[in-house]
């Protein structure tokens, strides 16, 4: 159980997760962005333009890191060597937030490179827990847990991802980051109700929002399928589940993500509007 | 009814393999297509990341063939790091054992310098020396000195004209690259490193210098390749690409 | 060539050398920009797209998908090796 952590320290704004090809664009004018995301793999290395660039951005701007290697659902223990990475980069970084996803991508020493789903059981529970209290005691601070975008279940689920992610927060202390995209892919994809996930989420735990696009695509049935791209605008069903959260939460910080076929910065710029736009309307 | 993770992990990578019993879709039926999401999110994010490791290959190859040679790599030698900047180190070696393509000799070596060429990037800052240092020393003590380069150098010798061939796909207009041995001499004087061919004896004398020999005794090693070598473009290439650190005239501990 | 004229050949080319670098000025050396590395190796948390499904390929393993057709420019080099044709029709499937 990680003790008594201060809500992590992003402005209630819109921030856009950083791609090198936007740094001189949002050096010149960030617009309605007013804090930065990163993936923390990218900014692992020893040196050269990458770390400059992020070196540079932090004096500017609040940084949010974002794991996507720990595979904190991974059967197999936490990988050390990366756990010390991970260290290293939030010891001189020092960002205002740090998150990585319920979701494996490493066994048997290969890393899978994507966000692969677990089950949820009292077992995997347990793991999950103590991959977290682990994290936790080695960075010195809170974490935040981001739910999955997933596209299949187990038949040994035993309980609700809200109840789940509810649980080790409870256990853990960590906080939770709810990707309001993910929450409509995976309840698309499970045929289950986005509201009905939302009504039963903690959202006061909720320390950060993500909103990214998806792709849409049919199942062997012909069930819609949505696919976690990344790589378009937000659709319009996925910003009225954000609004309606934004409601209950009030101003959370908030992340467009757009990994894909990455646009120019100012079509970035006009998603980050529209979400800081309908945050101005939650904070009056 | 469980799945674990290595049976996941197992049917991921082997598209003859049956959707593990176990994973459902909406309705409990079979998984079907949703597991061939995952599947596809890893072959074509780790394919993705090949070909912009190694774009010269992509284009010596065609889109069409690297992408079949990137999955059988991908599927052979996933990463063994979340550091997707690191991934394909042992390509170039699955290149050089790759039957249908072992008539191009080169194209080992080629990956062998996409592979450097990231690691440059990627590596540590460093500042450069002034090289004034160097005009200041008298004859002796010049040829005792040892340089300390910088940790984004890197080089790469080959049989083949690999520097040639590199610039060949990079640049409209560049030359057809003629048979030569080279030796790529990678610097990075801001953020982008810069490859220049120094030549075998060249790549001695660099290489010479990098494992700590003093500029006499690199000449030497040099020499002993090829007679003629005269040091002045290596170390040009090396001052111009701020790639000279240190000066230490101590002996070495 | 005795170690005292090599040194003075060495002061030579040292002097030359550092002349040359200051030619070779920073505004040539920008001409090489890696933009393809500076992109390569990016982690993030998307999924691949879903209009294709090159995880769910059967046909990597078998050798007459292999193309000699648009077999990219190694042909064009005129390398020993390199001539045209010289990448091999696959007659047995790919090693898995």
């Amino acid at each position: 159980m990680y003790d008594a952590s201060p809500r992590p320290d992003l402005p209630p704004a819109v921030g856009v997760g950083f791609k090198p090809q936007h740094f001189a664009a949002i050096a010149a004018d960030p617009g309605p962005v007013q804090w930065l995301e990163i993936h923390a793999e990218n900014y692992m290395g020893d040196g050269g333009r990458p770390i400059a660039q992020l070196r540079h951005l932090a004096d500017r701007f609040p940084i949010s890191v974002h794991g996507v290697g720990l595979s904190i659902g991974g059967e197999a223990p936490l990988d050390r060597d990366h756990l010390a990475r991970l260290s290293h980069l939030l010891g001189w970084l020092q960002p205002a937030s740090f998150s990585e996803h319920l979701a494996w991508s490493s066994h048997d020493a290969a890393f899978l490179n994507d966000l692969l789903p677990l089950p949820y059981t009292e077992a995997t529970l347990a793991r999950v827990a103590r991959h977290i209290d682990q994290v936790q005691e080695t960075l010195g601070r809170q974490m935040l847990l981001e739910n999955p975008a997933t596209y299949l279940a187990f038949a040994e689920t035993e309980m609700a991802e809200t109840a789940f992610l509810r649980e080790i927060a409870r256990r853990t202390g960590c906080g939770l980051l709810l990707d309001i995209n993910n929450v409509f892919v995976a309840c698309t994809n499970g045929q289950t109700d986005p509201r009905a996930y939302l009504a039963d989420f903690p959202l006061d735990l909720v320390g950060e929002l993500h909103l990214g696009g998806h792709d849409a695509q049919e199942d062997d049935h012909g069930a819609p399928l949505l696919i976690d791209s990344h790589a378009t605008e937000v659709v319009d069903p996925v910003w009225a589940l954000y609004a309606e959260t934004l409601a209950a939460t009030g101003p959370r910080p908030t992340l467009i993500e757009w990994d894909n076929d990455v646009p120019d910065w100012p079509a970035l710029a006009a998603e980050a509007d529209r979400a800081a736009r309908l945050i101005a309307r939650v904070a009056s | 009814m469980r799945v674990g993770q290595a049976e996941f992990r197992a049917a991921l990578l082997d598209p003859a393999a049956a959707v593990p019993a176990g994973l459902v879709g909406p309705q409990g039926g079979d998984a079907g297509v949703r597991f061939d999401v995952y599947r596809n999110n890893v072959v074509v994010g780790l394919s993705r990341a090949l070909a912009e490791a190694f774009p010269v290959i992509a284009t010596l190859l065609g889109d069409h063939n690297f992408a079949i040679l990137a999955r059988a790599f991908l599927r052979r030698h996933p990463p063994q790091s979340p550091l997707l900047a690191e991934y394909g180190s042992e390509f170039p070696a699955f290149l050089a054992g790759f039957p249908q393509v072992r008539s191009f000799g080169y194209l080992a070596d080629v990956a062998r310098l996409e592979v450097a060429l990231r690691q440059s990037y990627h590596a540590a800052d460093a500042d450069p020396m002034d090289p004034a240092r160097l005009t200041a020393l008298p004859p002796e003590r010049l040829a005792l000195a040892r340089l300390t380069l910088a940790p984004s150098v890197r080089l790469v010798a080959s049989d083949w004209p690999i520097v040639a061939i590199r610039r060949f796909h990079r640049e409209p207009g560049a030359p057809k690259p003629a048979m030569r041995a080279e030796t790529a001499l990678i610097t990075r004087p801001g953020y982008d490193p810069v490859v220049t061919d120094i030549g075998p004896a060249g790549g001695q004398f660099a290489s010479a210098l990098a494992g700590g020999a003093p500029l006499g005794a690199a000449l030497e090693a040099a020499h002993s390749r090829d007679p003629d070598f005269n040091p002045t473009g290596c170390l040009s290439a090396l001052i111009a690409g701020n790639a000279l650190i240190a000066l230490d005239e101590e002996a070495p501990r | 060539m005795s170690n005292h004229i090599k040194a003075f050949a060495l002061v030579g080319s040292v002097a030359a050398a550092v002349s040359m670098a200051s030619f070779a000025s920073a505004e040539e050396m920008a001409k090489e920009k890696c933009f393809g590395v500076a992109l390569a190796g990016q982690n993030d948390c998307a999924a691949g797209p879903g209009t294709t499904c090159a995880g769910t390929s059967k046909v990597d393993y078998q050798g007459n998908s292999w193309k000699l057709v648009d077999a990219g420019t190694c042909e064009t080099m005129e390398l020993p090796g390199g001539r045209m044709g010289a990448l091999e029709a696959l007659t047995r499937d790919l090693p898995a």
